[in-house]
């Protein structure tokens, strides 16, 4: 279509030639789409196609899906039509068009004005959803967004040490967020320690297994240190597991004591925050106070990785990254760097962990899976490895994003009673995963700015920096 | 063969196997302070793995590996320290070091010897700055008391990151990078990617130099600014310099003593003049039936 | 003495199914240098098809003979398989051929975790068991009250592994992409030169790997007669350790391998402790990654200074 409007004024030869060019396009693209819709036909057949179900006598039986899969099948037929008309036309348009040299003067102040922004939308967020929902319609938006979030958001930064900035492969970080919660949870039950004790205790009890783990493993390179910290994560989780005398297993952890506010408990009591305060008693301040403390930990992270990213230890994670035989060549010893890259990133996760299991009141294996170790990877690689502000953004739009297919009740009224959106949230999130990556393999924000300067800070573009080879 | 007093690095018997190959063959040589010394040989002669073995990036199946800070006396103590065991020895005027016993970061940081690579090792995201500040990592690391400090803020770190600046700034001009301080290594330009290279290994304050081909892939005006560099690297910082080089100008211009290495084994050592006219080492050349190497030779006498 | 027989010949059985999804793995790592993620799960969702089928045959069209229906599980488990990791590779790792490391490591992973709860969403996530397709035993001797049997099924097991195994190494050893495979895994720029569609050779290979895990996953549903959506991730890390422990790029390796990670599992279940069966296994994987991370046949890694 675009290439008949761009040539209308050239007299009807053309005209017509450009007709015969955009029949021709439409043969190729209706041959491409059916093509892709056999293709999904044959993916789909088995498993959409058919359903296994238990009937009564509890033997497995086949029913058929066929309205399903042909619908599926034709709305990806009519998908791939679509695409293949308007994109590859979209793109011609765009790459003619001429890059401005300048970005323009809106973009640079929004560059500027946005972090500090940002950091004021969050520390007014609570008080801004109580005040537009009150107290008790509050609760869903401050726990599963802004906590849930602002968790991600810590646990991100925290990876991002290890693997943005020192370019360590880690698939078992999750294994130091349960050393962090369990630390927290069996001191606080047996010995009835008080949450901000047990913070830096659980951090530091969390980065002690971040060396323990870490050394072993450390000389390996790339996905074969992916591969070792992943079954040392497994590991973990396994003995949380079996180990049932001391974590009681499966069952996990319960009536693990949450966090007062300077030792005023959260509850209804007479000596308890809302009587204290004289406020009528709600769950609402405890959320509250909790979003504060998981703010302010994300935020010490952020500071102190931004810190060290200037001291020479974060130089030489960097270094470490980009080449790491230069960077024994100047004297540099790669296995305590590596080591101080893995222990705070493990710290860190550990101080989130204790958190967790302060905020949950509960915790059990099923939260430490690998699922979240992959999750936290994809937050720090989408978000571009080793921006904290990508890292940030990627966290709110993975966890964001599947929080909200948890709020999708209203697919039940178009498909039926018997639709759980919830059950599509991992599909969602695995098919993002792929989609992004195939988009934007660098993640959102790809360009690194330099921990020094001498005349002007220039970024640097992402093709230079190296992505570190383990 | 005698020590002379201004030995600064002794190589001797040095064997590097790799599985049946024998990379470098009983290979013995002297590096004299204040001195460039130029390790030739044709490809595949095993000068780079030579390198590797003083630097401690591999470990040498047999030799010795001397090296002296300090007054020539400390050599007294050559025998004494290889049956310690130990890595070094240090003295009231001076220590000695065996390289062979230490890992490559020890040799770089306590021996101080600094190393570029024939292709070019650079941190390519980082700024031509950031390179030559991470190169002062162990002092600065020093100074930020292992890092606590820094993150307080304290203000001796301050004073050294300055200091570190101020080195960084004075290499950049000195190679004729400073308008490129702010500009990530991997954009610049071959000549002044090597030329970084060789100022980031400078700020490590080595006593000992090791190129490995400086000038390779440099036009003939580049390569007469790196004899220039390398001449004030010898005499303003008074560092020696060991180097690999195929450019038969660059050695015979600036080199005070050459060894000629063929299969792993020395064939010619001594002075520029003296080995372009010894007969083995034009036949290792000539020898080789290659073009490149003919012409590389009748260059060289 | 018996009772430890016995578990040899249960853990080779269990071996040959971990040692032809490993296959799978070394394949493709030593072609495009990635761990394929999402293998484990394709495997287990030729598990489910492969019990698709059993039930379309035996429901549907009524086939009795053992045989018939082994053999048409096979093929149909073989080709939609071979199929949907086509479309996986050209889909999720093809685009990032070439670019950021990490990229395609993170796409197999979101490739995993979609392919299980897509299976979980489709199938529901309950265990699927069927009744006993094979049944009947050798029993090898008896001594005392234990007998040492070899059931019919291990035989089969034994039987396909082994003539596919001869089949694929011929594959590989004799034909023409075999070439083009090992010319791509020394230098894929080289081999386009010389006139190999690189393109293709990855796609075969995909496919190749697919079909294997796919005889995997049948005899899988043969042996235990159920299956799960959750089924993949922990047989993957396990195909994944026998191919390391074999050396990670050597076929026989992963062979080898697998049939010593499904001794391990098996005597460690049987003598120590079978609650931490899976430890074992990771505990092989970081053991031999951190001391021998070439494997037993694989070529050892020198670093280039």
């Amino acid at each position: 279509m675009t290439v008949l409007a761009n040539s209308a004024g050239k007299g009807g030869r053309v005209e017509e030639g450009a007709i015969a060019r955009d029949r021709n396009r439409f043969v190729a693209a209706a041959t491409d789409a059916s093509l892709t819709a056999l293709i999904a036909f044959g993916l789909f057949l088995p498993l959409i196609g058919f359903e296994t179900v238990q009937n009564i006598n509890e033997v497995l039986v086949l029913r058929t899906r066929w309205p399903f899969l042909f619908s599926l099948v034709a709305i990806i037929g009519a998908g791939r039509l679509a695409y293949v008309l308007v994109v590859p036309p979209w793109l011609a348009r765009r790459a003619a068009r001429p890059i401005a040299a300048e970005p323009p003067a809106w973009r640079v102040a929004v560059a500027r004005w946005f972090v500090p922004c940002a950091i004021g939308f969050v520390v007014a967020y609570p008080l801004m959803v109580a005040w537009a929902l009150g107290l008790r319609g509050s609760l869903k938006w401050i726990d599963n967004f802004g906590i849930q979030i602002l968790i991600y958001v810590m646990l991100g930064w925290g990876l991002n040490i290890v693997v943005g900035l020192a370019g360590l492969l880690d698939l078992g970080y999750v294994a130091f967020y349960a050393v962090g919660a369990y630390s927290y949870a069996l001191l606080a039950t047996h010995f009835g320690l008080a949450f901000w004790i047990l913070l830096p205790l659980a951090g530091i009890l969390a980065s002690f297994w971040g060396i323990l783990l870490g050394f072993p493993v450390l000389r390996l390179r790339g996905d074969y240190l992916a591969i070792v910290t992943l079954a040392f994560g497994e590991i973990i989780r396994m003995v949380l597991i079996n180990w049932v005398a001391l974590t009681n297993g499966y069952a996990g952890i319960s009536g693990i004591p949450r966090p007062s506010f300077f030792g005023i408990p959260f509850n209804a009591d007479d000596n308890g925050f809302a009587a204290v305060f004289g406020l009528p008693f709600s769950p609402i301040y405890r959320t509250i106070f909790l979003y504060y403390i998981i703010m302010a930990l994300a935020l010490l992270t952020c500071f102190v990785t931004v810190r060290l990213r200037r001291l020479p230890v974060g130089r030489a994670w960097e270094a470490l990254r980009e080449d790491e035989i230069a960077c024994r060549s100047l004297g540099i010893n790669t296995t305590n760097t590596k080591l101080t890259a893995f222990a705070m990133g493990a710290m860190f996760a550990g101080f989130a962990g204790s958190f967790f299991a302060a905020r949950q009141s509960f915790i059990s294996p099923e939260s430490f899976t690998f699922l979240e170790s992959a999750t936290i990877l994809s937050i720090v690689v989408l978000g571009g490895m080793g921006s904290q502000l990508g890292v940030a953004i990627a966290a709110i739009v993975m966890i964001g994003g599947t929080e909200i297919t948890r709020q999708l009740d209203f697919l039940k009224e178009i498909f039926g009673p018997t639709f759980d959106p919830t059950q599509y949230r991992m599909l969602i999130v695995g098919f993002a995963m792929v989609v992004i990556m195939v988009w934007r393999p660098r993640g959102l924000i790809t360009t690194r700015a330099p921990s020094v300067y001498l005349k002007v800070r220039k970024t640097i573009a992402a093709d230079l920096v190296k992505e570190g080879r383990g | 063969m005698p020590l002379l007093v201004d030995t600064l690095l002794r190589v001797e018997h040095l064997t590097m196997r790799f599985g049946g190959l024998v990379a470098v063959d009983d290979l013995s040589f002297d590096v004299r302070e204040g001195n460039i010394t130029a390790l030739i040989g044709p490809n595949g002669a095993g000068k780079t793995t030579v390198f590797n073995c003083i630097t401690g990036f591999y470990k040498p199946s047999e030799g010795r590996l001397g090296l002296r800070h300090g007054k020539p006396a400390v050599w007294d103590a050559l025998e004494p320290l290889t049956d310690s065991g130990a890595r070094r020895r240090v003295h009231a005027d001076g220590t000695l070091f065996l390289l062979e016993r230490m890992p490559d970061y020890l040799v770089a940081r306590q021996a101080r010897v600094a190393r570029t690579f024939q292709n070019i090792r650079l941190f390519p995201g980082m700024t031509a700055l950031e390179n030559l500040i991470v190169a002062q990592h162990n002092r600065l690391m020093l100074a930020s008391g292992y890092t606590l400090l820094g993150v307080l803020g304290f203000p001796s770190y301050a004073r050294a990151e300055r200091a570190a600046m101020e080195r960084a700034r004075a290499w950049l001009d000195r190679i004729g990078l400073l308008a490129r301080a702010d500009d990530p290594a991997g954009a610049l330009a071959y000549g002044a990617q090597r030329r970084l290279e060789i100022a980031r290994a400078m700020c490590t304050q080595p006593v000992l130099l090791c190129l490995d081909e400086p000038a390779a892939g440099l036009n003939p005006r580049e390569s007469a600014e790196l004899n220039q560099l390398l001449r004030t690297i010898r005499d303003e910082d008074g560092v020696s310099v060991l180097l690999i080089e195929h450019d038969m100008s660059v050695v015979m211009e600036i080199s005070d003593h050459v060894i000629v290495l063929d299969y792993g084994v020395k064939i010619a050592d001594g002075a520029p003049e003296t080995v372009r006219n010894d007969a083995k080492v034009i036949a290792a050349y000539l020898g080789l039936g290659d073009e490149e190497a003919k012409i590389e030779a009748e260059i060289g006498s | 003495m018996d009772y430890f027989v016995q578990q040899i010949i249960n853990g080779v059985t269990l071996g040959s199914i971990y040692g032809l999804i490993a296959i799978g793995y070394t394949m493709v790592f030593g072609i495009i240098g990635m761990v394929n993620f999402a293998h484990g799960d394709v495997f287990m969702t030729s598990a489910f098809i492969a019990l698709i089928t059993f039930l379309i045959l035996t429901t549907l069209f009524g086939i009795t003979s053992i045989a018939v229906s082994l053999f048409i599980m096979l093929i149909t488990a073989m080709l939609f398989t071979s199929l949907i990791n086509w479309a996986i590779e050209r889909i999720a790792y093809r685009p990032l051929r070439g670019s950021f490391r990490l990229a395609p490591l993170i796409s197999a992973i979101g490739m995993s975790i979609f392919l299980s709860n897509f299976v979980q969403v489709s199938q529901g996530p309950l265990n699927k068991s069927i009744p006993p397709i094979v049944q009947g035993e050798f029993v090898l001797f008896r001594h005392a009250s234990y007998p040492v049997t070899l059931s019919y099924k291990q035989v089969i097991i034994w039987g396909i592994t082994a003539v596919l195994l001869a089949a694929f190494w011929f594959l590989v050893a004799r034909t023409r992409l075999g070439r083009a495979q090992r010319a791509c895994e020394q230098d894929q720029k080289m081999a386009a030169l010389v006139g190999i569609d690189v393109d293709r050779t990855i796609a075969a290979t995909f496919v190749i790997a697919a079909a294997l895990a796919a005889v995997a996953g049948t005899m899988y549903v043969m042996y235990y007669g159920v299956v799960s959506f959750a089924d993949g991730f922990v047989p993957g890390v396990k195909a994944f350790t026998a191919a390391v422990l074999g050396g990670i790029g050597s076929l026989p390796g992963a062979v080898v391998g697998g049939l010593l990670i499904g001794l391990i599992e098996t005597l460690w279940s049987a003598y120590f402790s079978i609650d931490y069966k899976d430890v074992a296994a990771f505990s092989v994987l970081a053991i031999t990654l951190i001391f021998l991370p070439q494997g037993l046949f694989g070529r050892p890694d020198v670093e280039k200074v």
